[in-house]
């Protein structure tokens, strides 16, 4: 099952690579990563999405736990959560495509935030899902570069996750 | 006002620490001055890098305080990397201070550079690179507070030789304490958990308590100790946990595993319920965990709480210090109107000295004596009468060592020191060294095979140096005794490169070389009187070549893929 790990870490140097380094030496997957300082600059947050049992997810939460960096974390997949994902992405827009593109762009309610004579480049915010849909619904032929954010989330409601 | 060395001694000096391994390079030798200058520290020159993790990680196995290490960049921390990895399997405090580069010059691909926060990062609890000679106290203190806490393990301090230089001085002093938010180890277990598994233990009928290295290095071994002869319990310890219950005692079952003993893995496999105290059920203990000890509930007492469930899902798991939790535990048994159930416990009983009288090791020699040869075995037995059963035993890797497990009944905690979760060959002559520094007047030997003594052979110099009259037990079978006993288990007897062909040195022409004691023994009846006159010899090494019986195995051995019962218990005879 896909999991949505959301970790407050000491902001210093090294401290990513344990992160990253714990799940190659244990042999856990990563399917995305994304990490940023907070509004309190000593601490950063990590998201991370990662794919496992529920046996596995207990060992990487246990074992990311230990790591003296981490101060806190959270599988934001057990609760209600918000999760989104930023992708840029670039195609070729000539011809007949460039209407049949903008009306696939309006549907998925993203945003063209470049154009040049022959291509657009387009912004979508979701979930990793509907960003999935929408290089389907665009097809392989026209996409010249993809670039994604990785998944970013919080608990919905009450529940916070801070020192 | 202090220079970034003089800080680091005057730190280290602070922190209670008086012996630190190491050996000096370029980067290191502002950190060197300043030991020349002061005589609080003492520093022990070892002759290879790896040597000092592993007398670090001995003197900190012996006495439970944290060892120390001082190397420098690039080869001097590399080498430092399979004792650091040995420490880090086995859960041993241990800080390694290493010399780096100048900071302007790191990812320069500088003179003996290596990124030794990033090499030792999968084999440390922690580490630290110092980028200002201001931070030195307090990373100190933490590297310290960080090792010996929690599930203790070795910690890294990286420190660029800029940060050390004799020209910047700064003021001093040394934080009291330490608080690391990001950073809470386990205490007190749960109130709740703790009562559920004394009831569990009260209400068993074929109890067993399996108990590991977590217990000699929490303190426990008196609590439980007292938990076991209060219930009556049997008691079974891990390769790690040899010493935390009496060797000798009756309650003791031997130890349980790959090689434990015939009645420690049956009362493992029948029981109904098994208290296990600060072990990890490794793949050496537990052989194929889907057929695991299929009739019992399982209490997992841990202070790391990614120990628990890792392999063996627990019934009952409390994250806790082993001491901590042993106490409560013992405090709920003695109030407790309900006993154990006294006729179970007796069946019990009776079932498990069955299995003693018909294939216990200890209770009638299992393999064959009555030739010519020396067995291993009896070498190990003659060991423990002649040194009366309190020497400090450290070991290297292979079959001498699960002949030393299994025969020298060790009846205290922090006597038996070996390489248990890596395995490392070369550990036993360096870790006896740490363990001689620590205990200077305590009789210490070092069983070793022909094979490991090599890794590390050139301590012998520095046992020189520094007066450490450690004893060395060679049972020299003439081979890599163990790779040969799998090769003859499970490849035809194809000795593929585990044979030396007449290479092996004259070891008692080195040791006349080391300015040491050679003493060859050949014969079966000489073994005992030749001993003696090695363990007489109190202020010198004295390395004792003992040719044992070459083709000799170690038994029981459980068959691969399954249960804990399953065992063969001689070349021809199995479970």
């Amino acid at each position: 099952m896909r999991r949505i790990i959301s970790v407050l870490m000491e902001n210093a140097p090294g401290s990513l690579s344990r992160v990253v380094g714990l799940f190659s030496q244990r042999g856990y997957n990563i399917e995305s990563l994304t990490v940023a300082p907070t509004e309190d600059e000593t601490l950063s947050r990590l998201t991370l999405t990662t794919i496992g049992d529920d046996h596995k997810i207990e060992q990487i939460t246990k074992h990311l736990n230990k790591l003296i960096d981490v101060v806190k974390l959270v599988d934001l997949t057990e609760g209600a959560h918000i999760e989104r994902e930023v992708m840029l992405i670039k195609v070729k827009a000539a011809g007949a495509q460039r209407a049949e593109i903008k009306r696939c762009v309006d549907i998925f309610r993203g945003q063209i935030v470049d154009v040049t004579a022959s291509l657009y480049i387009i912004q979508i915010t979701g979930t990793s899902d509907k960003l999935d849909a929408f290089l389907q619904a665009v097809g392989d032929a026209s996409i010249l570069e993809v670039v994604r954010s990785g998944v970013s989330g919080i608990a919905r409601g009450e529940k916070v996750l801070s020192l | 006002m202090l220079s970034g060395g003089d800080m680091l001694i005057r730190a280290l000096r602070d922190e209670g620490v008086t012996t630190v391994f190491g050996y000096p390079g370029g980067a290191a030798l502002h950190i060197y001055d300043a030991i020349f200058r002061q005589q609080d520290v003492k520093h022990i020159l070892v002759r290879h890098e790896q040597a000092a993790t592993h007398a670090a990680d001995a003197y900190s196995r012996s006495t439970g305080e944290v060892g120390t290490v001082l190397v420098t960049s690039g080869p001097g921390a590399t080498n430092a990397i399979t004792g650091i990895a040995t420490a880090y399997m086995d859960s041993i405090p241990m800080v390694v201070l290493s010399g780096q580069v100048v900071s302007e010059r790191i990812g320069e691909d500088a003179f003996q550079e290596t990124d030794m926060v990033g090499i030792s990062r999968p084999i440390v609890k922690h580490s630290f690179m110092v980028r200002d000679a201001r931070d030195i106290p307090e990373v100190v203190k933490k590297a310290y507070y960080i090792a010996r806490t929690g599930r203790p393990g070795p910690v890294v301090i990286d420190i660029p030789k800029d940060i050390t230089n004799p020209f910047d001085t700064y003021p001093y002093e040394y934080p009291e304490k330490v608080k690391i938010r990001s950073y809470t180890p386990a205490t007190r277990g749960h109130a709740g958990q703790i009562k559920k598994a004394v009831q569990l233990m009260l209400d068993a009928k074929r109890p067993v308590i399996y108990a590991g290295g977590g217990v000699v290095q929490g303190n426990g071994s008196e609590l439980l100790t007292d938990i076991a002869r209060k219930l009556n319990y049997p008691v079974t310890n891990t390769l790690m946990g040899l010493g935390a219950y009496p060797g000798s005692d009756r309650q003791f079952l031997g130890m349980l595993g790959m090689h434990g003993t015939y009645e420690a893995n049956m009362a493992m496999h029948h029981a109904d319920a098994i208290l296990a105290v600060g072990a990890r059920f490794d793949d050496r203990v537990t052989n194929a965990v889907n057929k695991f000890c299929p009739n019992a509930k399982i209490i997992h007492i841990d202070v790391d709480p990614a120990s628990i469930s890792k392999t063996v899902t627990a019934d009952i798991p409390i994250v806790g210090a082993v001491d901590s939790v042993l106490s409560e535990m013992l405090a709920l048994i003695l109030e407790s109107e309900q006993k154990p159930d006294a006729s179970a416990v007796k069946n019990w009983w009776e079932q498990i000295d069955e299995w003693r009288d018909n294939h216990g090791i200890y209770t009638a020699p299992r393999y064959d004596n009555s030739g010519e040869k020396i067995m291993p075995q009896d070498v190990i037995k003659t060991l423990h009468e002649v040194t009366g059963g309190d020497a400090y035993i450290t070991s290297d890797v292979g079959q001498h060592q699960m002949f030393a497990a299994q025969y020298y009944l060790f009846d205290k905690p922090r006597r038996w020191i070996n390489s248990g979760g890596l395995g490392t060959m070369g550990f036993g002559l360096p870790a006896a060294m740490g363990v001689q520094m620590a205990h200077r007047d305590a009789v210490v030997a070092c069983v070793t095979g022909e094979g490991s003594i090599q890794m590390c052979i050139e301590e012998l110099s520095a046992l020189k140096q520094y007066h450490l009259p450690v004893k060395i037990i060679c049972l020299n079978n003439q081979a890599l005794g163990m790779v040969r006993q799998w090769q003859d288990m499970q490849y035809d007897s194809r000795y593929s490169e585990s044979l030396y062909e007449d290479s092996l040195p004259d070891f008692i022409k080195l040791m006349d070389a080391y300015g040491h004691v050679g003493i060859r023994v050949t014969k079966k009846e000489e073994l005992k009187a030749k001993m003696e006159e090695c363990f007489a010899m109190k202020d010198r090494v004295v390395f004792m070549d003992i040719a044992v019986d070459t083709s000799e195995h170690v038994y029981p051995m459980q068959i691969a893929g399954a249960s804990m019962r399953d065992m063969w218990l001689s070349k021809t005879e199995r479970t």
